[in-house]
């Protein structure tokens, strides 16, 4: 039997109870009268900031107005037509850098209306009685007769599938993995997301029909680009970041691994005592991916864990709140530290050697920090290089900076192709600015295929 | 340190706050807790006449507004007059009475309106010892059915018919009880006058319906699925409570006639308000039913904190001082310019105040200045009308400055002309003109 005390990589560290506790619901939904007591704490603000930093452009003070006047459900619609994922984007935006942080509350007395709770309850209250009625919110325009390929059943992928369907367009969505969701099932920690919320969400998005969906098919292996634009009027690549950075030394090394990989085993595991994790856990990196594969390797069990990352507080990519959380759960934050290599024991990882350098100070420092699990989280890429600059029916698909180059439309540089999400360039990697990609494409693609076509209804 | 002693009509209590006739003062047992909390006096709970008494309905009495966080902000009732026998109430009265000799008790009765029940009761109420009688004309539910309270209290001959009667048939002061459910307060006060009342207490509770179930399709609180009128009182109704006060005490006709002012008094600060509209003692209920009865704590204390802040050693010192800045709309000076200002450091951006000038009013608040998100007023569209003061959510952020020197760039007129109001206006087709025109 494990115990936190225990050297190497072990699972069952901690009780049942415990685990329970660690993996619930890390801010649990606001009860009704909370939820009308921080309603009323908004100002229905004129050409409120915080719609304006919302990427996906909620109406907020109109679905705030709406819970507070006991209409949860005429706040969800408010939310979910302009966000058809407001619920997974209530439980993990960074709102303190977006909504929140524009609030005029957070302005006047640094608190501001939580927006992110409030969004929650109405979204949860919709689900809620959907499933319970077994209807979906939004109907769907009469059929175009056209049809839209969506590769990639992530964020972006499902709001636009979404968004398509709605308008009337048969939506085949395709996916690499066994189930979908992208990043929100496999990719974020398990305490944001409990109780299998994120495939009740997408059980929710697809409820509006006319999605066929494809899982465990991948572009490339099962089907290419050429093939999905013969067969239908429009792709949209949802494709996500299928690549992980590397550090030199990495591969092959016992107990050196991937942090979403590390997550993703941890989401699918129906026992999280099943997991295994270090006494000694040393996380490289310094993003959102960072942090969760850190607070849930403590929540594991693991005794020590430090978040190594090579610059400073400021330039993590993880939010404060989500520092403050790493820090409370007491995950120790490292700053200016550049990894350098491993020490193995016995054919694993022992410890993991730094170069620890201040801003502006020559002077250097070796660190050996002692781990017994050493999680990698400096990054992905977009695996898609062969698709990029293929020459395809009159044009090629041009990538920035490794990712696929889009216009304002979410359209690539090849005909009849939209992309969005993390795969594209120049995004902030949020599953909300993802949700605002497939939306803005599902649109554009829209009035493609209406502006193709004067006989289909609504075209001008 | 302030010396807050009322005397009302020669009624002493050591403060002016009393709790009104209602459900709190019942009985001797929260009669006896109010006293030890504080309270100055008491109007018992109203009296009927001898005989079985009234019944209440078992199911609810009350049903209330809320505000954010569901803080009570106006409350209903539909409870008649004490449903306990009056040789009871009388015992309990003469007990509560001896006990604490140096508190008001007032009773409040309410019988038909024929003399012999008037000549009846009032001697027995007397001898109980207590200090007054308040003349229930207000109570707009159930007895008003029967031709009593507000039955009563909207038909002016019937009120100085009433009061003439009490006064020959007792010895102690009559104050008698108005219903806010008229048209113009002056006529019931003048009638209680004109029958020799000593006083007026006002404003009894206001016909109200609080809320419809929109599932059951009914009145809410319902009594079996029917629901009636109750009577409306609470935070809700004291600036119709300030009004009708201001009214009587600045009448010609009732000017000087002591007031005991009722009608959502929460705060000592509303306690003062209507003493500076001349109320002589305030009487509270809604107040001690949401929170119990040590507000009356914090009452004492910032009514005294504020007198000697202000330096008044006694409540006559400001009772009163309000009344003739109260005046008719015709008499306002149409000269006197104001403008909102908004400070720009207080100011939290959230807009308010410029939707609701641009969509309501005279669009007189910016929302960009130079492209960026601005709010500033515009002197030239500003009317002055308070709207944006009252909006916005911060307190001060915007206030209205009355404008001296300069010239108003909405009319192009001078700031400071002197004093004039409609009568002499020339728009103002019954204006009064000089002599020599």
């Amino acid at each position: 039997m494990a115990s936190i005390t225990t050297d190497g990589v072990a699972g069952g560290r901690l009780a049942a109870d415990d685990y329970a506790r660690n993996f619930a619901d890390l801010s649990p939904p606001l009860t009704r009268h909370e939820a009308f007591v921080e309603s009323e704490r908004c100002y229905f603000c004129y050409d409120a900031p915080c719609v304006r930093s919302c990427p996906t452009g909620i109406d907020i003070p109109l679905f705030i107005r709406q819970i507070a006047k006991d209409n949860a459900l005429g706040a969800a619609d408010t939310i979910l037509s302009a966000n058809i994922m407001g619920g997974m984007c209530a439980r993990v935006c960074p709102t303190e850098q977006l909504c929140e942080e524009a609030c005029v509350r957070e302005h006047a007395e640094g608190k501001p209306v939580r927006i992110g709770s409030l969004q929650r309850h109405a979204t949860d209250a919709m689900m809620a009685a959907s499933a319970e009625a077994g209807t979906h919110p939004f109907t769907r325009a009469p059929s175009s007769g056209r049809s839209v390929a969506v590769v990639g059943a992530g964020p972006s992928g499902l709001a636009a599938a979404h968004r398509l369907a709605m308008l009337g367009h048969a939506v085949t969505l395709y996916d690499g993995r066994p189930k979908p969701g992208g990043l929100n099932e496999y990719g974020i920690a398990a305490y944001k997301t409990p109780a299998g919320f994120a495939q009740a969400e997408v059980d929710f998005i697809l409820g509006i029909g006319g999605i066929d969906l494809r899982p465990g098919f991948r572009l490339g292996r099962d089907i290419d680009l050429a093939t999905l634009r013969d067969r239908h009027d429009a792709v949209f690549l949802g494709l996500g970041l299928a690549g992980v950075n590397a550090l030199d030394g990495m591969g092959g090394r016992r107990n050196v691994v991937d942090a979403l990989g590390f997550i993703e085993g941890l989401r699918q595991a129906p026992d999280k005592a099943a997991v295994p994790v270090g006494r000694r856990v040393v996380v490289i990196g310094g993003g959102m991916t960072a942090v969760d594969a850190a607070v849930q390797a403590r929540r594991l069990g693991a005794e020590q864990v430090t978040i190594a990352y090579r610059r400073g507080a400021a330039d993590m990519k993880a939010s404060r709140w989500e520092q403050d959380l790493a820090k409370t759960d007491g995950v120790v934050i490292r700053h200016w530290m550049t990894p350098t290599g491993f020490d193995d024991r016995d054919g694993a990882v022992s410890a993991v050697r730094f170069v620890h350098r201040l801003p502006g100070s020559g002077a250097a420092e070796e660190v050996a920090m002692p781990a017994d699990l050493v999680l990698c989280a400096i990054g992905q890429t977009f695996v898609g290089d062969a698709l990029g600059g293929v020459a395809l029916g009159g044009g090629t698909l041009a990538l920035d900076g490794g990712r696929i180059r889009v216009d304002g439309d979410r359209r690539t540089t090849l005909p009849g192709v939209w992309a969005g999400g993390d795969c594209v360039a120049g995004g902030p990697d949020l599953t909300v600015s993802a949700v605002e990609d497939g939306k803005r494409a599902a649109l554009a693609i829209d009035a493609h295929l209406r502006a193709q076509d004067t006989a289909l209804p609504g075209a001008a | 340190m302030a010396d807050l002693r009322s005397d009302f009509l020669g009624i002493r209590s050591p403060n002016p706050f009393w709790l009104a006739s209602a459900p709190p003062t019942d009985r001797k047992t929260n009669v006896l807790r109010a006293f030890r909390a504080g309270w100055g006096g008491v109007v018992w709970k109203t009296l009927g006449e001898e005989g079985p008494p009234v019944v209440n309905v078992s199911g609810p009495r009350y049903g209330a507004i809320h505000g954010p966080d569901r803080r009570l902000m106006g409350f209903n009732n539909i409870e008649l007059i004490t449903d306990r026998p009056l040789e009871v109430n009388l015992r309990e009265m003469a007990e509560v009475k001896k006990l604490h000799p140096d508190r008001a008790l007032v009773a409040s009765v309410m019988v038909p309106c024929d003399e012999d029940s008037w000549r009846r009761i009032l001697p027995r109420v007397e001898a109980t010892g207590c200090d007054g009688v308040e003349l229930n004309f207000g109570c707009p539910h159930g007895m008003s059915e029967r031709g009593m309270g507000s039955a009563v209290g909207q038909v002016p001959e019937y009120i100085e018919m009433v009061a003439r009667w009490c006064k020959a048939f007792t010895r102690m002061p009559v104050i008698v009880k108005l219903t806010p459910n008229i048209t113009d307060i002056r006529q019931p006060a003048r009638a209680a006058k004109r029958g020799g009342a000593d006083a007026v207490s006002l404003i009894n509770t206001i016909n109200s319906i609080v809320a419809v179930d929109l599932d059951r399709m009914a009145p809410s609180p319902h009594v079996g699925g029917k629901g009636t009128h109750g009577g409306y009182c609470g935070p809700a109704v004291k600036p119709i409570a300030l009004s009708m006060t201001s009214e009587i005490a600045r009448d010609p006709a009732t000017r000087g006639m002591p007031i005991s002012a009722i009608g959502g008094i929460t705060t000592w600060r509303d306690a003062a308000e209507f003493i500076a509209l001349g109320a002589g003692t305030v009487q509270v209920c809604t107040a001690a039913m949401t929170y119990g009865f040590k507000v009356v704590e914090e009452m004492v204390s910032g009514l005294s904190t504020w007198m000697d802040a202000k330096g008044y050693r006694g409540i006559e010192d400001f009772r009163g001082m309000a009344v003739p800045n109260v005046t008719d709309w015709q008499f306002l000076d149409l000269n006197y310019v104001a403008k909102a200002r908004i400070d720009q450091d207080l100011c939290i951006s959230c807009g308010r105040c410029h939707i609701a000038c641009e969509d309501t009013s005279h669009q007189a608040i910016t929302a960009t200045v130079d492209g960026r998100r601005r709010f500033v007023v515009k002197d030239e569209d500003c009317v002055g009308c308070n709207l944006c003061v009252e909006i916005c959510p911060v307190e001060n952020c915007i206030t209205l400055e009355h404008r001296t020197a300069g010239a108003d760039p909405r009319t192009g007129m001078d700031y400071d002309r002197p004093y004039a109001n409609w009568t002499t206006h020339p728009n103002n087709p019954a204006a009064v003109r000089n002599a020599a025109e």
